[in-house]
């Protein structure tokens, strides 16, 4: 196949790109890239259109289809906002996001900020603080379960340390800070504030993925350019001005990219509850996961109402983000 | 980001030498000169033990025997066997190898794709193309749940519900964002001028993918291989959910050992280290490329 290198006319073609090449080459291209983007499209644009469906009509248990419209249009939203259980899963996958972030993004930052700047053991360091993240969920839960179980875990060092009643953990319906106190009668059914219970879980959470934003950060640390900092300090900056006025700024895309994937792993979270401690008593660790899982079973309708709620407050922080690449991408 | 930590960094022999500047090679086991970096070592060594307290108590309690576990979870066993990684092995080998035949042949097939998908994307943008990549890599972040019912009825109508094929199949899908995305990116970084090289003798777009790209792939395929074993090994929800009993995988069978009333923590754990060992094996192996593959998943 000859191929000329004359400018393309205008059809399909981008010239500001490094190759040259014809319309007939790049024709070709979008042909071979076809079928893979029309399979994602389907299982993801597709599908997710077939959950909304489901969402809105009256099919409940799986295998006897009902397609038909539920009638007020909606119904079932509005059925499970009123849910207890709905309402704890909201509260525990806020407050687990925010503490979870806040635990692994400055966990993350003051690791990389140390291990940046160690004169020995700098791989060792970095390997052992990544090593959970390259665990499953299951592992993790399991293991943490295990340091959390109320009779011979870390209740045993409470106790030595003259802590009368120690926290049941996973299993204690405690909420601290709780800012209202439901009598039934009123829509919101579940104290607002944070479940001692969840505690647990945001721990081996943070556990896990402190390494990932630790990776993110030293990352941005190795790209500033010692120069700035040298220059900083004949000009007598002191560390703790350098760290603020050079290397906090400089890190800010580090932040943005692991606070994004931090926060959309948090709302995600499923595997790790599992295996840590299920929906608990008075689904005090019930999430949104845990909630579509169980009622595969009996509501398909109630399942992907869930999985859309999910779906829309995941797409609200991954989308800006995702634009956001795309502008950066179009200017460079 | 993810191209250039593949790529050695050229350093100049001047700039090894000034001081100040982190030189990797020849490694330097240079005690601290000052408190301040005495302190930093000590704040290290502290943390990196503290992080390193779960997995003592995982290895601790395996060695701990087959009979339930120790009365307190920092105990170690005084005298340590393997007994309980036998009951451990007993009930996970069949998951084990489940998770081998869906883990190798879904990453192989998701790395292809995502490589030529990666190569098409970087070296022959048509009209749209990065708009259509922004709208492909949404799907890296969706929650499964959210498409999972339409997953299991077309599984069911394709007669794989339930099987380890159907695994796979999900598992290449739900992959080709990602391995698409370090593919774009690691391409990037390969010049275009071999392209028009090619070009110039002749070669069309697949001859220069299989000739020219393919070759020059390994370190992007060592990255990508690398994520996606780790994710699909690791995968829970699609196992949970879509396989049976006799297709599932490590991680699923590893929580049922959990069980409903006593726990075994001992077998638990062991078979915790069993679950874990390729991942970490994986990890502690090729660390370089699983960075890579942490800061390739990262959209710029």
């Amino acid at each position: 196949m000859r191929t000329s290198f004359r400018p393309p006319a205008s059809a399909g073609l981008r010239p500001k790109k490094q190759v040259p090449h014809n319309v007939k080459t790049s024709r070709r291209a979008a042909w071979i890239f076809a079928p893979s983007l029309l399979v994602s499209f389907v299982f993801v644009y597709v599908f997710i259109g077939v959950t909304v469906y489901i969402s809105l009509s009256n099919w409940k248990i799986g295998t006897s289809p009902n397609l038909s419209l539920r009638e007020p249009f909606g119904g079932t939203y509005g059925e499970i906002i009123q849910e207890q259980r709905f309402q704890a899963d909201i509260r525990n996958v806020v407050i687990f996001t925010v503490i979870f972030l806040v635990l692994a993004i400055l966990g993350g930052l003051v690791a990389a900020l140390f291990i940046h700047h160690v004169a020995v053991g700098k791989g060792l360091f970095r390997t052992v603080f990544l090593l959970p993240y390259a665990l499953s969920f299951i592992v993790t839960g399991v293991a943490w379960r295990w340091i959390f179980s109320p009779s011979t875990g870390v209740n045993q060092i409470l106790r030595n340390l003259g802590i009368e009643n120690p926290p049941g953990w996973t299993t204690d319906t405690t909420v601290l800070g709780a800012l209202n106190d439901p009598t039934g009668t009123d829509f919101l059914k579940v104290q607002f504030g944070i479940p001692v219970a969840l505690l647990p879980i945001i721990f081996a959470a943070g556990w896990q993925l402190v390494g990932f934003a630790m990776a993110m950060y030293l990352a941005g640390l190795a790209s500033i350019p010692e120069e700035h900092l040298e220059a900083a300090s004949v000009d007598g900056a002191n560390t703790w001005q350098r760290l603020r006025h050079i290397v906090l700024p400089q890190l800010w895309p580090s932040t943005i990219t692991c606070f994004v994937l931090l926060l959309h792993v948090a709302l995600k979270i499923f595997d790790l509850v599992v295996a840590m401690s299920g929906s608990g008593p008075g689904f005090v660790t019930d999430v949104p996961g845990i909630y579509i899982y169980n009622y595969l079973s009996s509501r398909y309708d109630k399942a992907s109402a869930m999985a859309i709620i999910l779906l829309l407050l995941t797409l609200a922080v991954i989308v800006p983000y995702l634009i956001r690449g795309y502008r950066r991408e179009r200017k460079a | 980001m993810a191209v250039e930590t593949l790529q050695p960094t050229p350093t100049t022999n001047q700039q090894r030498r000034r001081p100040g500047t982190k030189n990797r090679k020849p490694k330097s086991w240079k005690l601290p000169k000052t408190p301040g970096g005495w302190v930093v070592l000590a704040i290290c060594t502290i943390a990196t033990l503290g992080m390193l307290v779960p997995v003592y108590v995982i290895v601790a309690t395996a060695l701990s025997g087959g009979h339930g576990a120790p009365n307190f979870f920092l105990a170690f066993p005084d005298a340590p066997s393997l007994e309980a990684f036998k009951g451990a092995w007993t009930k996970l080998h069949g998951s084990l190898a489940n998770s081998l035949q869906i883990t190798i042949p879904a990453a192989v097939i998701s790395c292809l794709l995502g490589s030529i998908n990666g190569y098409l994307l970087s070296k022959f943008p048509f009209k749209g193309s990065s708009a259509l990549f922004t709208v492909l890599l949404v799907g890296m972040f969706i929650p499964f749940q959210a498409v999972i019912i339409p997953v299991f009825q077309f599984l069911n109508m394709l007669h794989l519900q339930g099987s380890i094929l159907g695994l796979i199949v999900v598992h290449i899908i739900y992959g080709i964002p990602i391995t698409t995305l370090i593919f774009r990116n690691y391409y990037e970084g390969i010049p275009s001028a071999i392209i028009e090289a090619a070009a110039i003798d002749g070669a069309g777009i697949w001859r220069t993918y299989t000739r020219v790209m393919l070759p020059l792939s390994v370190p992007g395929f060592v990255v990508a291989g690398i994520f996606q074993c780790t994710n699909i090994w690791n995968d829970f929800l699609f196992g949970f959910i879509l396989a049976s009993p006799a297709s599932w995988p490590a991680t699923v069978t590893l929580n049922n050992l959990i069980g409903t009333t006593t726990v075994n923590y001992s077998e638990l754990m062991a078979g915790a280290v069993l679950v874990a060992a390729p991942t970490v094996l994986l990890y502690l192996v090729l660390g370089r490329f699983f960075v890579s593959g942490l800061t390739a998943g990262a959209v710029k």
